[in-house]
């Protein structure tokens, strides 16, 4: 299968020329595959976030290239544009970009920069607002009457009411209660379903990326050194330790079993996994304790 | 685009310049201002002109940076330089056409108005270039202490000054990630006529207003938690003290001002 959105050698360099001159991107090659939901974790200044803005075209890269559908989002200014509408972004605290008098009307702005006419505002507005979980009473209110979940959840309508093919989140759970987060991740996950969207979210909670994640990046000095499904990155333990992250808390039971001596597997990273590897080592030897 | 203000910027650094005392560095531009107001003449602004070249060759700033902070007043150099050019009707005519003229002594006045204005911001760059903007504000209320006599808030006006520095960077850093984040959702910056481009801007200022208030919110929240009440029966961590160097610099500085004006009253060239 194509990748809906990649990136060949993609390199970025801040402040050229400069002696703050720093390298936060080099030659990054980066695939997203239509209809996937794919997990980038890193630790704090690895890059995740530049590689991000690289996506939709905020950022201009220094060297390579960004591939939407095999074509160069750099092509023309025209194309440029247009794929900030194919490839939606939701900023870390997205609750602070808005502005407009109703949610109403900020959830209307991606659409209303689209062009497109009132009746598909409307529309897009309210599947939107549907999508995260908004009631049309809350639609008339001022944004800055809502509270912090409810903000967080109007901003993502607002990117989301641009029917992106590609949403990238960053960290949308940042600051939330557990409540909060369930909603926002179900919220996310239904428009993922709903749309068969590719879904690209930035974490640093190894348990929903465990969950949720069909492939995970992991992003560290400017480079990807793993990737794969989350078995496949989170048997890397050692690797991804190194490089100042974690894996899953279960996965981390299971290889401390493993360190003790008893025959588990230790890329278990799911309740249902650990369930039945316990089960199974409790029939086979009783001697589990 | 906003990365290139560079008012209230600080090189760190441990040069001379840098270890004076931000008082010394305050008075000895004041001096500084009233010696290039008050020069006239090749010999006094190549004096001034020499004292500059020695305090940025000491600073270690590097006379590119300071070229770059010229930027923004480029305009108002070349038009002061048109300006004094044409409208200056002294010495003897060089080139004349039609009501345009230019005259030598219209030539010596653009020449001489656009260096005073170069060196004039060199100058005080070079000392908010040197000073962080901590020491300048202590610095500037200790000068001003006397002022409090006479009811002036030195210390509110001082801590206001600095907290307004203090935030410069973070409401660019602010700016730059709204507009990021309005840019992903299709906003348009850049094209458009100037009431399309004002429109524009409405999606920043607004999220931008929000968190500048509510930023001011927590920092007075966070003060009143550190008991902070105002100036009164304060203390401070780091006592400003001049040392040799302080009044030497201050000495050199007087003698170039009275330089001026002798030069003034007994030069002609």
């Amino acid at each position: 299968m194509d990748p809906i959105l990649e990136t060949k050698d993609l390199c970025c360099t801040y402040s050229i020329g400069t002696p703050f001159e720093h390298v936060a991107l080099d030659h990054v090659n980066f695939q997203a595959y239509p209809g996937e939901y794919l997990g980038i974790i890193g630790h704090t200044g690895s890059g995740k976030s530049t590689l991000i803005q690289h996506l939709n075209g905020l950022l201009k890269p220094t060297g390579g290239q960004v591939l939407l559908h095999g074509k160069d989002i750099w092509a023309d200014s025209k194309t440029t544009r247009q794929t900030r509408f194919k490839v939606g972004l939701v900023f870390q605290y997205p609750e602070y970009q808005l502005f407009e008098e109703t949610v109403y009307k900020d959830i209307a702005f991606g659409p209303k920069n689209m062009k497109l006419d009132q009746d598909e505002i409307d529309r897009r507005v309210h599947q939107a607002a549907y999508f995260v979980g908004l009631t049309d009473d809350m639609l008339d209110k001022s944004p800055f009457e809502l509270s912090g979940g409810q903000k967080r959840r109007v901003a993502i309508a607002g990117v989301i009411a641009m029917e992106p093919e590609v949403l990238i989140l960053d960290e949308p759970t940042a600051g939330l209660d557990p409540q909060g987060r369930e909603a926002i991740l179900g919220n996310i996950q239904a428009f993922h379903d709903a749309r068969n969207a590719t879904i690209i979210v930035v974490s640093h909670s190894m348990e929903d990326m465990a969950r949720l994640a069909d492939r995970i990046v992991v992003i560290n000095d400017g480079k990807i050194p793993l990737e794969g499904t989350p078995r496949q990155v989170f048997a890397q333990g050692d690797q991804l330790r190194d490089m100042g992250l974690n894996t899953p808390q279960l996965t981390q039971v299971f290889h401390r079993l493993r360190e003790m001596g008893l025959p588990v597997d230790d890329s278990v990273y799911t309740m249902e996994e650990a369930k039945a590897a316990l089960l199974a080592l409790y029939r086979k030897g009783g001697q589990v304790c | 685009m906003l990365k290139d203000i560079t008012l209230g910027q600080y090189f760190p650094g441990d040069s001379l310049v840098h270890r004076l005392d931000p008082r010394t560095k305050l008075i000895c531009v004041v001096l500084y201002i009233v010696a290039l107001f008050t020069a006239k003449g090749f010999l006094a602004y190549g004096l001034v002109f020499l004292l500059l070249a020695t305090a940025v060759k000491v600073s270690g700033v590097g006379a590119k940076a300071l070229l770059r902070g010229m930027r923004p007043v480029l305009f108002i150099l070349i038009f002061t330089g048109i300006l004094n050019l044409f409208y200056t009707t002294t010495g003897t005519v060089l080139v004349k056409v039609g009501f345009l003229q230019i005259t030598t002594g219209g030539l010596a006045n653009a020449f001489f108005m656009v260096v005073r204005i170069m060196m004039l911001i060199s100058g005080t760059f070079l000392m908010t270039y040197t000073t962080s903007p901590i020491s300048l504000t202590d610095g500037l209320e200790m000068l001003l202490n006397p002022l409090k006599k006479l009811k002036v808030p030195v210390h509110d006006l001082a801590m206001m000054m600095s907290i307004a520095l203090r935030f410069i960077p973070t409401l660019i850093e602010e700016t730059d990630k709204i507009m990021s984040a309005q840019k992903a959702r299709g906003a348009d910056f850049e094209s458009g006529s100037v009431i399309d481009k004002a429109k524009a801007m409405v999606p920043l200022m607004v999220p931008l207003f929000v968190s500048a208030f509510r930023r001011a919110d927590e920092l007075a929240t966070a003060m009143e938690c550190r008991c902070y009440h105002g100036g009164e029966g304060r203390t401070r961590l780091h006592q400003l003290h001049y040392t040799r160097n302080d009044w030497l610099v201050m000495g050199l500085f007087g003698v170039l001002v009275a330089a001026m004006f002798v030069l003034r009253r007994f030069s002609s060239f």
